[in-house]
């Protein structure tokens, strides 16, 4: 186990360089997930770097495609391959290529259209109850990515075969591409839904990595887990924090040097 | 074609515990003996392609070979980009199974007419279509995609289909499986799909005169362009046959595949179906013959 705060503020250190230097979107997005994957990665997650195919690992899903630079991050934190590598991120025939890609060793799942990590996830999951293992899937999902319907079929399948070693985190920061939630597709009430598809449902603070912690170890015996996680989008650099255009747009030089400064001024 | 399917799939699945069967709230009268069988692995996804055809190709990244069944367009347009992004692109093995291709269920209407799926299915990198003839060659096509577990996308016709074979044919990619071969030819028709028996019925019954030969060709798709010119090259006339639109389908493949050698292109000439059925509602034998397959048409000099 390691230092989950310090994994998460490597994340976000890396994830910002990584989209400045490329002139990248998505930065918002990943900040908003520093966290879940700190704890994911720090404390949850059965995974070998030495080993990513070991056989009776946990499988993790970034469902949400876009947010790749804080899932590359983490990997290479972890030691499944080179930090340095993550200077190439969106170079001509990079590997590191701004949808999650498969090719680079720990991920599970190539994504970038949304909808289609939670179906492959419960494919996981149902091998891993064919065959009696224990293993986790985990699959990371946005909020806006749940307007998709394929995931509503996932989760009924999930919960009528009682994939309990299934889990559904969304990362809910509330904001869309273009507007907010509420103001696009209204998820609420979002408990109630997941509940009357089947699961067992979580309801936490995705900042906390205690509440974070507590919430995935949390296995019930028959039901899908599905854990709501209230982020903010950008969180970690103030003046992305809530921001819609910070899922678009790129740091400046002065932008990016203030949020580095902000970074490391953190406590962590 | 569906029989010998479920007959075929159960008797791997004796052997092979990787076999997997999903379908998609189809396959009455159909799948029961497998489900009886291995009912641990057999799932009925409901009424919900995009996540069957998500969770086949999670399957199929632990290490199951998973057949993913439904009826005309629900396996492919309906959840096309599972296809691309899941399966295709991580080349997974999952075998995508229809039944009803072409207008076998003529008389549901547009929504059960698959004649556009090879032009979805062909576009896709990775994927190899098994159209077999005739149930022999559905038998054929699964033991060629057991032994060599990829993508696929296997359309089957529906039930009572003839045996052209007398035993279960080899088949390989690309490669045209002599069905009839006439001395001294130079006239050939290639048929992909329940084309076959439509031809061969020409050639039985002396509508054709002898001088045409018959090749099927069940195994094809992007990757398996190489050998075309080959085989094309030993005659002056080809017709590539198939009960699909005449775009984007197997002869425009043939085409294609043959393109970068133009005095075999001009040996080939497409007979599928005209977009003018689009829309219409009959009997299988009814709407090809208003398509452009009619016996007529074919035998046209």
């Amino acid at each position: 186990m390691r230092n989950t705060q310090a994994l998460s503020k490597s994340i976000r250190q890396h994830a910002l360089r990584m989209v400045h230097r490329a002139k990248a979107s998505h930065i918002a997005s990943a900040l908003s997930i520093a966290d879940i994957l700190g704890v994911l990665y720090g404390r949850i997650l059965n995974v070998d770097p030495q080993n990513p195919q070991l056989n009776l690992r946990d499988r993790f899903i970034l469902s949400k495609g876009h947010s790749c630079v804080a899932v590359y991050a983490a990997l290479a934190e972890c030691g499944f391959f080179d930090v340095k590598l993550l200077d190439s991120y969106g170079d001509d025939f990079s590997w590191l290529m701004n949808h999650i890609s498969h090719h680079v060793p720990g991920v599970e799942l190539s994504t970038g259209s949304l909808g289609h990590g939670l179906p492959f996830g419960v494919g996981k999951a149902l091998a891993a109850q064919i065959r009696d293992e224990s293993w986790r899937t985990v699959v990371l999902l946005s909020d806006g990515e749940m307007d998709e319907g394929s995931n509503w079929e996932a989760l009924m399948f999930a919960s009528h075969h009682k994939l309990n070693k299934l889990v559904a985190i969304i990362d809910y920061n509330k904001l869309q591409s273009l507007d907010t939630i509420e103001n696009t597709l209204n998820l609420e009430p979002l408990v109630d839904k997941l509940s009357a598809f089947g699961c067992k449902v979580v309801e936490i603070d995705g900042h906390d990595h205690e509440q974070l912690a507590h919430a995935l170890m949390n296995i019930d015996t028959q039901k899908p887990l599905a854990v709501i996680a209230h982020t903010t989008k950008g969180k970690g650099v103030s003046f992305m924090e809530g921001r819609i255009e910070w899922h678009y747009k790129n740091p400046n030089d002065e932008q990016m040097a203030l949020a580095i400064a902000e970074l490391e001024g953190s406590h962590a | 074609m569906r029989n010998a399917f479920v007959d075929e799939l159960i008797s791997r699945a004796e052997q092979d515990e990787s076999i997997i069967l999903v379908v998609g709230d189809l396959g009455y009268g159909v799948v029961e003996p497998f489900a009886r069988r291995f009912p641990k692995r057999f799932f009925n996804a409901g009424v919900a392609e995009q996540n069957m055809m998500g969770l086949s190709a999670g399957l199929a990244s632990e290490g199951f070979h998973v057949f993913a069944y439904s009826i005309a367009n629900f396996p492919t347009f309906r959840c096309a980009e599972q296809i691309r992004n899941d399966i295709d692109y991580h080349k997974l093995p999952v075998t995508i199974v229809a039944v009803g291709g072409g207008l076998a269920y003529g008389n549901l209407g547009y929504s059960h007419h698959a004649v556009q799926d090879y032009a979805l299915l062909r576009s896709m990198p990775n994927l190899l279509i098994a159209s077999p003839g005739d149930p022999m060659e559905v038998k054929a096509c699964m033991r060629y995609l057991f032994d060599h577990p990829q993508p696929s996308y296997l359309r089957l016709g529906k039930a009572g289909e003839p045996c052209i074979h007398e035993s279960v044919p080899i088949v390989s990619p690309g490669k045209w499986l002599t069905i009839y071969k006439a001395e001294n030819s130079k006239k050939i028709f290639l048929t992909t799909g329940a084309t076959l028996a439509t031809v061969n019925a020409l050639l039985v019954d002396g509508t054709m005169d002898s001088a045409w030969s018959l090749s099927s060709l069940p195994l094809w798709g992007m990757k398996y362009k190489s050998d075309q010119i080959r085989q094309a090259s030993s005659y002056d006339e080809v017709r590539a046959v198939e009960d699909h639109l005449v775009d984007a389908g197997f002869g425009s493949w043939l085409l294609e595949a043959t393109s970068k050698d133009p005095s075999v292109v001009s040996k080939i000439k497409l007979f599928g179906l005209d977009s003018n059925v689009c829309g219409m509602v009959g009997k299988q034998s009814t709407l090809n013959n208003l398509g452009g397959l009619s016996k007529e048409t074919l035998c046209k000099q």
